[in-house]
């Protein structure tokens, strides 16, 4: 399923927060959203949702609320559990449906993320990159053609970071749309089919990933200078120094 | 041990049920069992016919109905808020009902007519949810639903001490200190009347709201995406909370502590699910009502001890121990 915002238009107060976004993501990208801190990734990801107020229109936005549950799952940042529900429990949140399909889907999330082991734990006992694995896998049993993730690697140990980088592409591979804001550069790089960068709530650039990292873009949005190169497994990124900007 | 969840329900309502009859059965008038029971049903022998169905009958409808209101009430803003220590006096309706109560007695429209005194606190409560979402608005959120709550309690924990301060009559302060700590001691039929369709309507607002709690376990925005209408949800358990808590403290006075500890005690049981939580605090919370109205009865027959102070006397401790446990074990 695609995704199509058209002039997506957030304000808090006077100042807009996220000026005419304009994009459709189509069904096999694995896109980066990239931006320095208050870029306005989160907004984006949000309002693209319809969890806040926005001028302009989004496709997800327009849709019915159960309608849009089953068209878009949403990992958010803030990894928030507030009862110490079993794993099982907690995951089949994304599919409370008792028909043999839903049950279906909930097994293959749990068995996807290796959250096999766990199941009878109770989550909020769980270590932190656990948990973060419980919840994505309560998204992936919405089995929504449309993911969107808010920084789905933050806090996570590099075997997990590139877990859920491999996880993502493989969605995208099936067919699947996934967004996800990211601050690491290079797994962005590496993994992303395409990225977009944010930067004071415009798009800055958007296309592969190779064309996006430029030197200047580099310089200018994240104050920083890199290394680029082709290596067998992609293009490898490697932050050098910050410059004044 | 781990009982499934239609078991829990099951010995929580036979508890329920037990101490219902129980609650039947204990009073100054001895009366054997088979007796008791007969003139219930059957209406043989004036005297204990007119003590089963005038006193004791409305006394154990009351008890379970409270008791089950409270613990639901405790459940539901439990869930919404996702804090543990959510209890049904937050939002500010058993304060605005006391208010309501204690007005009636001051200005002695309380004995004008039999209802005049919970029909005064119900109002008490009824205007303080309509405060409630007048300040939290269509748009509040949940932070500011808690904090109007709050603003409300301890503007009517206010004026109901000033017009105790004030009080010219001392027979009036008197009689507003002891209806505060909640009883459910010499009410009728009338009361069960009044306060039924309230208990019911909150408790059957409740229903449409348990699927959606269970998905806010992931925070509002998650809750959102799966489908959740946040909105809708508040308002749907706010008006069950206050509804249930408003009837309950109009004809029971304050009956604290049940709506706090009875959802804490039994939610690792409902494997900590929100939507199970609401059904066996229900029957758990009109257990331990009915145990509490039970027991000030055995423990004191002839000075009549205030179910409130028992159930805060008992509860407090119980609290405590909890919250040693919780730190122990996480919740």
């Amino acid at each position: 399923m695609r995704l199509v915002l058209d002039h997506l238009t957030v304000r808090r107060g006077p100042c807009p927060v996220l000026h005419d976004i304009s994009l459709t993501l189509a069904e096999g990208e694995f896109v980066g959203l990239l931006g320095p801190n208050g870029a306005g990734k989160t907004t984006l990801l949000r309002a693209a949702l319809g969890l806040l107020p926005a001028g302009g229109h989004s496709s997800i936005a327009a849709l019915p609320p159960a309608a849009r549950a089953r068209a878009a799952a949403f990992l958010p940042q803030g990894r928030e559990i507030a009862w110490p529900m079993p794993v099982e429990t907690l995951v089949a949140l994304g599919r409370p449906g008792r028909r043999p399909e839903d049950t279906a889907a909930v097994a293959r999330a749990i068995d996807r993320l290796g959250l096999a082991p766990l199941r009878p734990r109770r989550a909020t006992e769980l270590s932190g990159g656990e948990q973060a694995r419980v919840l994505l896998a309560r998204a992936l049993a919405q089995e929504a053609p449309l993911l969107l993730a808010d920084e789905p690697t933050a806090g996570l140990d590099p075997e997990q970071q590139l877990a859920v980088m491999t996880l993502f592409a493989g969605l995208a591979a099936e067919g699947g749309t996934v967004l996800a804001s990211l601050h690491d550069l290079g797994l962005a790089a590496r993994h992303c089919t395409r990225l977009i960068v944010l930067d004071t709530g415009r798009i800055v650039a958007d296309g592969a990933p190779r064309a996006v990292l430029t030197e200047a873009l580099l310089a200018g949005t994240f104050g920083i200078r890199a290394h680029l190169s082709e290596g067998p497994e992609g293009l490898i990124f490697q932050p050098l120094g910050r410059v004044a900007r | 041990m781990r009982l499934p969840y239609p078991a829990l329900l099951a010995a929580l309502g036979l508890a329920g049920a037990l101490l219902f009859l129980a609650s039947l059965l204990v009073g100054p008038a001895a009366i054997g069992l088979s007796d008791s029971l007969a003139a219930l049903i059957h209406g043989q022998g004036e005297a204990v016919t007119l003590v089963m169905r005038e006193v004791r009958l409305p006394r154990a409808i009351l008890g379970a109905a409270i008791g089950a209101a409270l613990g639901l009430s405790g459940a539901l803003l439990q869930g919404l808020l996702r804090n543990p220590l959510a209890e049904p006096g937050l939002i500010g309706t058993s304060s605005s009902a006391a208010l309501g109560a204690v007005l009636a007695i001051q200005t002695g429209v309380s004995a004008a007519f039999a209802l005049a005194l919970p029909l005064a606190a119900l109002a008490g409560a009824l205007a303080s949810v309509a405060v409630l979402l007048l300040l939290s608005g269509p748009r509040g959120s949940t932070l500011t639903l808690i904090l109007a709550g709050i603003g409300i309690s301890s503007l009517a924990t206010a004026t109901t001490a000033l017009i105790l301060n004030l009080s010219p009559n001392p027979f009036a302060a008197n009689e507003i200190i002891f209806w505060m700590m909640g009883s459910l001691a010499d009410r009728s039929m009338l009361h069960v009347q009044l306060a039924l369709p309230f208990l019911g309507l909150g408790a059957l607002l409740a229903i449409p709201a348990a699927r959606s709690l269970d998905a806010l376990t992931l925070g509002e925005d998650a809750a959102a995406s799966i489908g959740v209408n946040l909105r809708r949800l508040r308002l749907l358990t706010v008006l069950a909370a206050a509804l249930m808590v408003g009837a309950a403290t109009a004809v029971a006075g304050a009956v604290g502590f049940v709506g706090l500890v009875v959802p804490h005690l039994l939610r690792r049981a409902c494997d900590a699910r929100p939507s199970r939580l609401l059904a066996a605090s229900a029957l758990g919370g009109a257990a331990v009502v009915l145990a509490a109205d039970v027991a000030v009865r055995l423990i004191a027959p002839d000075r009549d001890l205030k179910l409130g102070v028992l159930t805060a006397l008992v509860g407090a401790p119980f609290f405590l121990h909890l919250i040693l446990r919780t730190r122990q074990e996480g919740l």
